[in-house]
């Protein structure tokens, strides 16, 4: 990689572009993409004094509301502001329209095989999928089996990360198929820039997203009970000290929810109950934001102090609908991630329209020979962990790190995936008074109701530290508002 | 609506009457203390603050030395539960538990009460005005008011916003009768005196309105009769039995529970009495035990909203 030769002017003095790294907004001859020609220019015309008050009138805007997330392992200040850059991220409608496309078959596939390996797993049977990869996978659950779940679906909501590699083209990095959080900040990142960029904002033709809450609420009115006209439907949350319980309040009021916590509800005949001041009150529908493992304390975890005793059971029984169902883990296993474009082939008999990253499975012994002669290319990610922990990234780390990594791989194969160390798209990002450029990616929401709906747009994620390939809000990265442009 | 919001509602209210009440008093106190001569027992003074609050001064001997100590104990020592920054931490944390109850609007107001306090240093409001800065806790507080009735549904939630603070209220305003009713009757020097008896209505905020009932003539019998009996100023106790009383005859009627049980009859009993008592009955009587009652009373109130409303048992709900 060699730093570009062409030069910027104020304010992108600081601007590089990087050979084998796709620029969202510069074209390899360091002249703005046509859908950024409109916000390049702006920026031109602006001083950095303007830029930065309108950087402060914004980070206000998510102190005051309290917009905040709690980073795990801190005493003191666990409340962070989840740092908000102010410059948008442009998709053109072109390329939305085959992320759009890729993602619904995706998550078609994906709901497809999880009732598939839940009943019988015909696509064991066939040899498509291994099935000690399924049986071992820990987020595979013993007692969904021939459970059934409200019309078949097992994810209504997913997050699903997507990158953009060096040709422009973008790849599926990771499925998050449990509890995918920050789709407040994709909603309170757009709010926030109406306020600071109001008149650019309204002559770019930008897709609205407003209207996710609504989207979720229909997805979550497709489980319940067909009987039920007005169903109660809850929204269970592991409490405020939970990392993402604004995002639970937020999307609690955007639906006009009850936003619960374990100690709220009981069981009581295998029927789910809320505690309210008129008394017990039936819940039919739960949007749940706690892990399996903590949600029944009778059926998984016995410790756990925030789920619901006997919640499974009345599950098991039809009396209540979660979203998503238990047991979806297992599709978002880093290793079941491999054979993803196999699966959509499979049910659909389709090609995957947005490719994965090529991937080493560390339980495959010529890939992990592989791995473990290349461990300082490439980024080894453990297969259950999500959030940026329990990763190494080959080119960044030390030789004692990857010697530990080395000793954990021979001893644990299954649970470590290997990945080239891919070159995230960068896009431009305020920093410290200058526009530097930053990695990025993009998480997409997707809802999977009545139909797939995917609001345009998502939440870019930014590797704030320079040349840092971490996005994760634990890990130092921000995020920023993606437009999703009309024709 | 949930029993755990009601619960983290009433005490999120309750939290900012008792941190409002406590910046009142302190500021009252101090401002007391500028003049008073040598003959008035300082520490006198100070150790009846304490216990006007349900505070005892045991493991920190010297908060009764000085008023920079006390007030500090009072206002931002993280050690003691009961002090104004400790007490609006638990508001706030009250409100962080229900806020997509609340408006966005009250969310901020106590949300930035909060931060202001966290700024805030001891050294620092004494060196400027510490009148200044209980001004802006009281403020806080009443803003935060203001913009509950503007910016909230009269729902059952707003309801037991009013039940936390009028509670809260109506028993402080008791034991702070209770604890410095002696303390009024000794007529030392003609101003000290009349100082005290100022300084305990506006520890309530009762001075103007007292005055308007009578006169700017300060009798002990007169102010027991104004706290305890008045009907319209919002600082005393029948008036804030009254909104109790109200508040659970709405919370009973929205929620279908009906007002036919213990706790409708222990709120009613209790603004009867004070409705119907005499005041030369009180006084002549055994008045220490009477507010001690009604301190009593306050928390039977108490605990049947909670057996009612918040942790009734299954079979309670059927």
């Amino acid at each position: 990689m060699t730093a570009s030769p062409h030069t910027f002017s104020p304010p992108f003095a600081n601007y590089a572009l990087e050979s084998g790294c796709y620029d969202e907004m510069f074209t390899d001859n360091a002249s703005p993409r046509e859908h950024y020609r409109a916000l390049h220019d702006r920026l031109l015309d602006l001083t950095q004094e303007e830029l930065g008050y309108r950087q402060q009138a914004a980070d206000l805007s998510f102190l005051h509301q309290g917009i905040t997330f709690t980073v795990y392992g801190h005493e003191e200040g666990t409340e962070k502001i989840f740092p908000y850059d102010l410059l948008p991220r442009i998709i053109t409608s072109v390329e939305w329209s085959t992320i759009e496309k890729g993602l619904q078959q995706r998550i078609n596939a994906l709901n497809l095989f999880l009732h598939d390996i839940y009943h019988g797993g015909k696509i064991i049977s066939d040899r498509v999928v291994p099935y000690d990869l399924i049986y071992s996978s820990k987020h595979f659950r013993r007692e969904m089996r021939n459970v059934d779940v409200p019309r078949n679906i097992y994810v209504s909501v997913c997050g699903t990360d997507l990158i953009r590699m060096a040709d422009g083209r973008f790849a599926v990095l990771e499925d998050n198929l449990r509890v995918p959080s920050g789709v407040s900040y994709m909603l309170a990142n757009r709010q926030v820039m109406k306020r600071v960029f109001p008149h650019m904002f309204a002559n770019y033709g930008v897709r609205p997203i407003d209207y996710y809450g609504q989207a979720l609420l229909n997805t979550l009115r497709h489980l319940a009970p067909p009987h039920n006209p007005n169903p109660t439907i809850v929204l269970l949350t592991p409490g405020v000290y939970n990392s993402a319980y604004f995002e639970h309040t937020f999307l609690a009021r955007l639906m006009g929810l009850e936003l619960v916590e374990g100690r709220d509800l009981l069981v009581h005949n295998h029927v789910v109950y809320m505690r309210t001041t008129a008394g017990l009150r039936r819940v039919d529908v739960i949007y749940r934001r706690i892990d399996d493992d903590f949600i029944d304390p009778l059926a998984f975890r016995g410790d756990s102090m925030l789920g619901v005793p006997g919640l499974f059971n009345a599950y098991r029984a039809g009396n209540v609908a979660l979203a998503n169902a238990i047991g979806t883990g297992v599709a978002d296993d880093k290793a079941v991630y491999y054979y993803v474009p196999k699966i959509i082939k499979y049910y659909l008999n389709e090609d995957p329209i947005l490719p994965n990253i090529d991937t080493y499975l560390c339980m495959d012994d010529t890939h992990r020979k592989y791995v473990i002669a290349n461990l300082d290319k490439l980024v080894v990610k453990a297969v259950g962990e999500s959030g940026g922990y329990g990763m190494l990234i080959g080119p960044h780390s030390t030789q004692e790190e990857r010697n530990n990594f080395r000793d954990a791989i021979n001893a644990n194969p299954r649970n470590y995936i290997a990945q080239p160390t891919i070159q995230l798209s960068r896009a431009p990002c305020f920093v410290e008074g200058q526009i530097e450029s930053r990695h990025v990616d993009l998480r997409p929401y997707i809802l999977s109701g009545d139909n797939v709906t995917i609001v345009p747009g998502g939440l870019t994620r930014v590797a704030l530290r320079r040349g840092s390939l971490v996005v994760n809000s634990s890990q130092g990265g921000g995020s920023k508002d993606t437009w999703v442009l009309y024709e | 609506m949930l029993s755990r919001v009601a619960d983290s509602l009433y005490w999120l209210s309750r939290y900012l009457e008792r941190a409002e009440h406590t910046a009142r008093m302190l500021d009252v106190h101090l401002n007391l203390g500028l003049d008073q001569s040598q003959g008035m027992s300082v520490r006198e003074n100070r150790e009846r603050l304490m216990m006007s609050m349900w505070q005892t001064a045991a493991g920190s001997n010297n908060v009764l030395d000085d008023d920079y100590r006390l007030t500090d104990y009072l206002t931002f020592d993280t050690n003691n539960p009961k002090s104004i920054v400790m007490v609006i931490a638990a508001a706030r944390e009250n409100a962080r538990q229900v806020r997509e109850q609340i408006s966005s609007e009250m969310w901020m107001q106590i949300n930035r009460l909060y931060l202001d306090m966290k700024c805030a240093t001891m050294p620092e409001i004494w060196e400027h005005q510490p009148h200044e800065f209980f001004r802006m806790v009281r403020e806080g507080s009443h803003l935060f008011q203001g913009i509950t009735d503007a910016t909230m549904n009269r729902d059952e939630g707003w309801q037991f916003i009013q039940l936390g603070r009028y509670i809260e209220r109506a028993a402080s305003i008791a034991r702070l009768l209770d604890v410095n009713f002696n303390a009024l009757l000794i007529d030392n020097e003609a101003g000290g005196t009349y100082l005290q008896r100022i300084g305990l209505l506006k520890s309530v905020t009762s001075f103007e309105a007292y005055c308007k009932v009578y006169h700017a003539d300060m009798q002990p019998n007169w102010i027991v009769e104004f706290l305890l009996f008045n009907a319209d100023f919002p600082h005393t106790i029948r008036f804030c039995i009254k909104q109790v009383c109200q508040a659970l005859e709405d919370i009973a009627v929205k929620s279908g529970r009906g007002t036919n049980n213990r706790l409708q009859r222990v709120a009613g009993r209790l603004q009867s009495s004070l409705s119907f008592d005499l005041v030369d009955d009180v006084l002549s009587g055994d008045l220490h035990r009477y507010l001690f009652d009604i301190q009593h009373q306050c928390d039977l109130i108490h605990m049947a909203l909670y057996e009612t409303y918040i942790t009734y048992t299954i079979e309670a709900s059927a």
